[in-house]
């Protein structure tokens, strides 16, 4: 199923302390997180999120900190998927554990805006400028990666393969 | 091979890997905190493994917003105790705790040749020792908690040549930030850096854990230095178990290899909000502050507070600025008190702390208020990580940090009269 929804556009280096700030580790249940999701940077990103949206940033997103209450509270908050330039390692790995697709392009980066409507096909990496009509590829994953995300999830991935040696 | 690619095959059961190889390595130490402990417990309990897979690889340090700061972090914590002792993990309580990454080398349970995966980033620390040691998120420490073993995919190392012999002040600390500036917060992405030259050889081991410390920062997997004299002594009386030494390769291939003349790096400076906006303290111009924080699991070991104390004797810290010592482990407190350090900092108008990460990711005990300014020798300086939004973090080695706090701007040691 395609994914459809605005746009909300970053620049480079969006660390984890600027999507979910460390004063609020003292939760970690995603819907309590997503309350503050962006909110040291975008102070109005929650109330202007709607279900489906899309985070578009530039390099490295991500960056900082291993917690998995980032991409956690990005999903919750109703984000569908984060378009990027480049992923940083740890967020990356968190993200495709928890469910939260992530397309690389630049190209696609490069030529979408705020507030832009967007649809991505996951399926096949497709992204749609609904804004402009242009159409963009994201790179392909890994066969393993692919693996873990159609399982959904390194959970229910393990599980499966457990499963079977047992 | 590189010294990584080494350590990951002797983990997967191959003779030989190379950079984007996926492997599944075994894990001879898996760690988190009570910060990250939390989901990876509800992960491991969806999982349904009724054990772990080896208790005496398994580590929780209660160290983030501990001692409890509030009712929240004190039931988060809990969840992480009761599980701790559940399954008989390896666990510090407050009385004997530290930070998670200064108390597993102190407490001999890092070592030469493992691999260590940790829910925190700056698991990379333990690359001082020529340990494979990487951050990851609670779900991947789950699975490693349940089966002992965790996807990977091999990294590209990069190779830092640091020449010369550098200056009085200038420390791990100053090294890695000038390569950050360098090379960028993303300059190493998916790649595990490896430390080399006269300047690395002549580091002491606190010096190199702040360097691997700080791999992270530069986007790294890992930072690692070769096993050496300084290494074995010490790891002797410390080290909890047997360990293998691994080396490069003469003929290892490298993705980029970058040379450095350490004798012209002075101490750096890092503006916010990003670990790569550094300047040498020549550079810094007058920046006011309210507040020192000396600490960390970057520089928060036994020769920092030596450094810091060494400013500090005898001076009095800016009735203006709150300059706020924590040792990174009891076991530090303890030393530094023995040496006279802790009555120097206190003489000279610090305040210090039990072992907490606590300020350095704006938890409790130093939080900063809107506008306000803080030099620190924690790791990053990102929006709002101390504190208030919109208030600043400099990052610094712990002599420039004790310099600071006597003249209430940012200065290096040298400008204290
Ligand atoms: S001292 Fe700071 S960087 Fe180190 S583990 Fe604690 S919060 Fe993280």
């Amino acid at each position: 199923m395609p994914h459809k929804g605005k746009i909300h556009k970053y620049g480079d280096n969006i660390d984890t302390d600027a999507i979910i700030a460390a004063r609020y580790l003292n939760m970690h249940e995603p819907r309590e997180l997503a309350a503050h999701c962006m909110e040291d940077i975008d102070a109005d990103f929650v109330q202007r999120v709607k279900p489906g949206d899309i985070i578009v940033a530039e390099s490295n997103f991500g960056c900082g900190s291993s917690r998995e209450h980032a991409p956690s509270a990005i999903k919750a908050s109703g984000i569908s998927c984060v378009i990027g330039k480049s992923f940083a390692r740890i967020f990356f790995r968190n993200a495709i554990n928890t469910g939260l697709p992530l397309l690389e392009s630049a190209e696609a980066v490069e030529n979408i805006k705020q507030g832009d409507t967007v649809e991505v096909d996951l399926a096949t990496g497709t992204i749609t400028n609904l804004s402009s009509g242009k159409t963009f590829k994201a790179k392909p994953y890994p066969d393993f990666m692919m693996e873990i995300i159609n399982a959904g999830g390194l959970i229910e991935h393990i599980r499966k393969k457990s499963v079977g040696a047992r | 091979m590189t010294l990584a690619e080494k350590i990951l095959a002797a983990h997967c059961g191959k003779d030989k890997v190379s950079a984007g190889d996926f492997i599944s390595a075994k894990c001879d130490l898996v760690l988190s905190n009570d910060i990250t402990a939390p989901i990876a417990i509800r992960e491991f309990e969806r999982l349904g493994f009724p054990h772990v897979f080896d208790p005496n690889k398994i580590v929780m340090v209660p160290d983030h917003f501990c001692p409890n700061k509030d009712i929240q972090s004190a039931t988060q914590a809990a969840m992480m105790r009761e599980f701790a002792g559940k399954h008989g993990l390896i666990y510090f309580e407050v009385g004997e705790m530290g930070i998670e990454h200064v108390i597993l080398p102190e407490k001999g349970l890092a070592l030469p040749g493992q691999v260590i995966v940790g829910a925190d980033s700056h698991t990379c620390t333990y690359g001082a020792l020529g340990t494979f040691a990487t951050g990851m998120g609670s779900t991947d420490i789950a699975v490693a908690m349940a089966t002992g073993e965790i996807w990977m995919k091999v990294p590209p190392t990069i190779k830092f040549v640091y020449h010369g012999k550098p200056g009085k002040w200038t420390g791990g600390k100053d090294l890695i930030l000038y390569t950050i500036g360098d090379i960028g917060v993303d300059g190493a992405l998916y790649s595990a850096m490896e430390f080399h030259g006269e300047a690395i050889n002549n580091l002491g081991m606190d010096g190199r854990f702040t360097m691997s410390n700080m791999a992270i920062e530069a986007g790294g997997k890992a930072g690692l230095f070769q096993v050496d004299g300084a290494t074995l002594r010490y790891l002797k009386g410390r080290a909890r178990g047997k360990y293998t030494v691994y080396a490069s390769d003469v003929d290892a291939e490298y993705a980029r290899v970058i040379e450095y003349d350490a004798a012209k790096i002075e101490p750096q400076v890092a503006f916010p909000h990003l670990p790569s906006n550094t300047r040498p303290i020549s550079l810094v111009g007058n920046v006011a502050i309210d507040q020192s924080v000396i600490g960390s699991c970057t520089n928060g070991r036994l020769d920092d507070l030596r450094l810091a104390a060494r400013v500090l004797k005898g001076r009095k810290v800016d009735p203006h600025v709150r300059c706020i010592i924590l040792p990174g482990s009891q076991q530090i407190y303890l030393e530094a008190l023995k040496e006279g350090l802790i009555e120097i900092f206190i003489r000279a108008g610090a305040a210090v702390s039990t072992p907490t990460c606590g300020p350095c990711l704006g938890g409790h005990m130093g939080i900063l208020a809107a506008g306000e300014r803080c030099v620190s020798t924690t790791n990053r300086n990102f929006v709002g990580r101390m504190g208030h939004p919109r208030s600043e973090v400099y990052l610094a080695n712990p002599a420039v940090a004790a310099a600071s706090a006597i003249l209430g701007r940012i200065a290096g040691p040298e400008e204290v009269k």
